[in-house]
């Protein structure tokens, strides 16, 4: 998929189904996203591929592009990772093995579980935040739409994002040279393919932040492998039981709903935030140093946590119980020593291969000094708009069009209230100008002044407004 | 070779005293502005805690007070100033856990007596001017290295 220069979005517009109506642009968490020409139109370096407007788009006209199935035929060996949340998807009778044969059955040759990675990240939190000295509080890795919220509208909290990979980053480093060895292959002929409860992450796939490489080969929603896997499932339980074997504990599964990860890590005095606009909330308590009480935030950019992602197919709700009821299931302790095999492991699986650095969207202009120029004339734009928020222009409130206007991206009159006083300004002027005579024509004076003596008195009592 | 003026900004905020419900907003938008310019990332976040430790120090001690702002390319200077109480003993103030506020302020969450020395700590340079039963001004600058 595309990289270099420019940033990889998953989410996508579709144009032809695109009216041009605003509600994408008001839930917008970054303003990443203006109406142009009647149509929808992303801002690349804004967009956090957080599924907001894909949620919201009454004509169905955002879209998150992703892998197929077709893709397996690319790759000798191919390993399924699935996420926590696909766990969540099926009915209460259908156990995570029959999930993990069910994707074996739909042509994969192996699985190896996210929710595993999770185990191993909830153990490596744990000691970052056993560490003397650390920045408190501590934000979790694991979402990517609030990683990169972090760096857009955020920069000052770069360095409160916990140094640990993601679970999905540790199951692909793990999965790849197992399969390599289990299958006989070279490593760049096993395809790991992620199944993925959301956009962002199958951004995260294609472009990840924090790392120089990507360690997954690609990115199929949930809700595309979903029908093809429920068949499988059907299939399985009439020939026979199911086979693979599940190696994640239930906390590892829990992750797959908010509060999931805290329980796992379960140490210090920690909150679970949900929901974009919350977590950009709790960020801004964060940055005014309230919330030093602190030591560890679990922020979701989706209601619910992954279950709420928008490539899932259950209720979010629902998903969650079933995901809370397999995250009671006997757990940690069956597993194998995770504390052990992470003191096996080369510590630099763990970790992120380069800064996650941030890149602000706020600055008005690269150089201060335009920029301090253009926050004066921001205040003056300001006040000629009405205040009113309601999207006519094309973005999503007052200050989003005046940060435009001084940018030299849209002008004043974009507004329709600002054009419609324009209208009305030059519409006096014309009046006025048309009771001038010239002193050669001053016999028709008295018809005239009669004439605009009718004028203004229409003026003062104005006609209803329609 | 000529000097050119540095490009000012100047802005002024309002606080209302007690109000917790709006407490926040002032050191909010200002730290908005300092993005806004470009300012450092560390500046910010240096500028911000000590902005908001002193706004919080408005709402729970005076009767209304209000913020000036201003920033150039090379430093940030917040002036925090106050119609209030006025502090009695600045050197005792100025310790760590330190307070007069209230038992319900502190019920609150707030008034834990580290806003002035936090805004020492955050500040570059820190004044302090008060007058007991008239009110404080608090003038701080931050450094943006540039």
């Amino acid at each position: 998929m595309e990289h270099e220069n420019s940033v990889f979005h998953a989410v996508r517009l579709i144009e032809e189904k695109c009216r041009g109506c605003v509600n994408c642009i008001k839930h917008c968490p970054t303003e990443a996203i203006r109406v142009r020409r009647g149509k929808a139109e992303i801002l690349d370096v804004r967009c956090i591929d957080c599924g907001e407007c894909i949620r919201v788009c009454p004509n169905h006209a955002k879209t998150a592009i992703a892998d197929s199935l077709e893709r397996l035929r690319d790759y000798r060996v191919t390993v399924a990772l699935p996420a926590p949340a696909l766990y969540g998807q099926f009915d209460d009778q259908i156990k995570p093995e029959q999930v993990l044969q069910g994707l074996i059955d739909l042509g994969f040759d192996d699985v190896f579980e996210v929710a595993f990675g999770a185990d191993l990240v909830s153990v490596l939190v744990r000691r970052e935040l056993q560490k003397p000295g650390v920045i408190r509080p501590m934000i979790s890795s694991a979402c990517p739409a609030v990683i990169r919220l972090i760096q857009v509208r955020f920069p000052n909290l770069v360095d409160h994002i916990v140094p640990v990979c993601s679970p999905l980053r540790i199951a692909a480093r793990l999965a790849r040279p197992e399969a390599a060895r289990r299958f006989g292959v070279s490593p760049e002929e096993v395809g790991l393919f992620f199944i993925s409860p959301c956009p962002g992450k199958v951004s995260a796939v294609a472009e990840p932040v924090g790392y120089r490489t990507s360690a997954v080969d690609g990115a199929i929603p949930i809700c595309e492998v979903y029908g093809p896997l429920s068949r499988a499932m059907r299939d399985r339980k009439a020939a026979g039981q199911p086979q693979a074997r599940v190696r994640s504990s239930g906390s590892g599964i829990g992750w797959a709903r908010a509060g999931g990860e805290n329980q796992a890590v379960a140490l210090g005095r920690q909150i679970s935030v949900d929901g974009v606009h919350n977590v950009i909330d709790i960020f801004e308590d964060i940055e005014r140093g309230k919330l030093s009480q602190v030591d560890y935030v679990e922020a979701l950019a989706c209601t619910g946590g992954c279950v709420g992602g928008v490539l899932t197919v259950e209720n979010p709700f629902i998903a969650r119980r079933r995901i809370r009821m397999l995250s009671e299931r006997p757990g940690p302790e069956d597993a194998p020593g995770l504390e052990e095999l992470v003191e096996a492991l080369d510590d630099s699986i763990f970790r992120h291969d380069e800064p996650i650095s941030p890149r602000s969207i706020t600055a008005l202009a690269d150089d201060m000094e335009e920029a301090i120029r253009r926050v004066e004339r921001l205040e003056r734009v300001l006040e000629t708009l009405p205040g009113l928020d309601c999207g006519s222009c094309g973005a999503p409130t007052c200050q989003a069009l005046a940060e435009d206007i001084v940018r030299n991206e849209a002008r004043e009159t974009d507004c329709v209230f600002v054009l419609r006083k324009r209208v009305q300004d030059l519409a006096e002027e014309l009046v006025e100008l048309s009771s001038k005579l010239p002193p050669a024509m001053n016999h028709q004076q008295v018809d005239i002044a009669s004439w605009a003596d009718g004028v203004l008195r229409v003026e003062e009592e104005p006609a209803p407004r329609s | 070779m000529t000097i050119e003026p540095l490009e000012q900004l100047v802005q002024s905020f309002e606080i209302a005293g007690q109000d917790f419900s709006r407490a926040g907003e002032v050191s909010s938008k200002i730290r908005r502005i300092l993005q806004q310019i470009g300012a450092p990332v560390e500046t910010i976040r240096r500028t911000s805690v000590a902005t908001y430790e002193a706004e919080m120090n408005v709402v729970i001690h005076a009767q209304s007070g209000r913020i000036d702002l201003s920033a150039d390319r090379c430093a940030i200077q917040i002036t925090v100033s106050d119609v209030g109480p006025g502090i009695v003993d600045l050197d005792l103030a100025m310790q760590p856990g330190y307070s007069t506020a209230s038992e319900e302020v502190r019920e609150m969450g707030f008034g834990a007596g580290m806003g002035l020395s936090n805004m020492a700590r955050c500040a570059d340079d820190l004044s302090i001017d008060s007058v007991v039963g008239q009110g404080t001004t608090v003038k701080m600058q931050f450094r943006t290295n540039g």
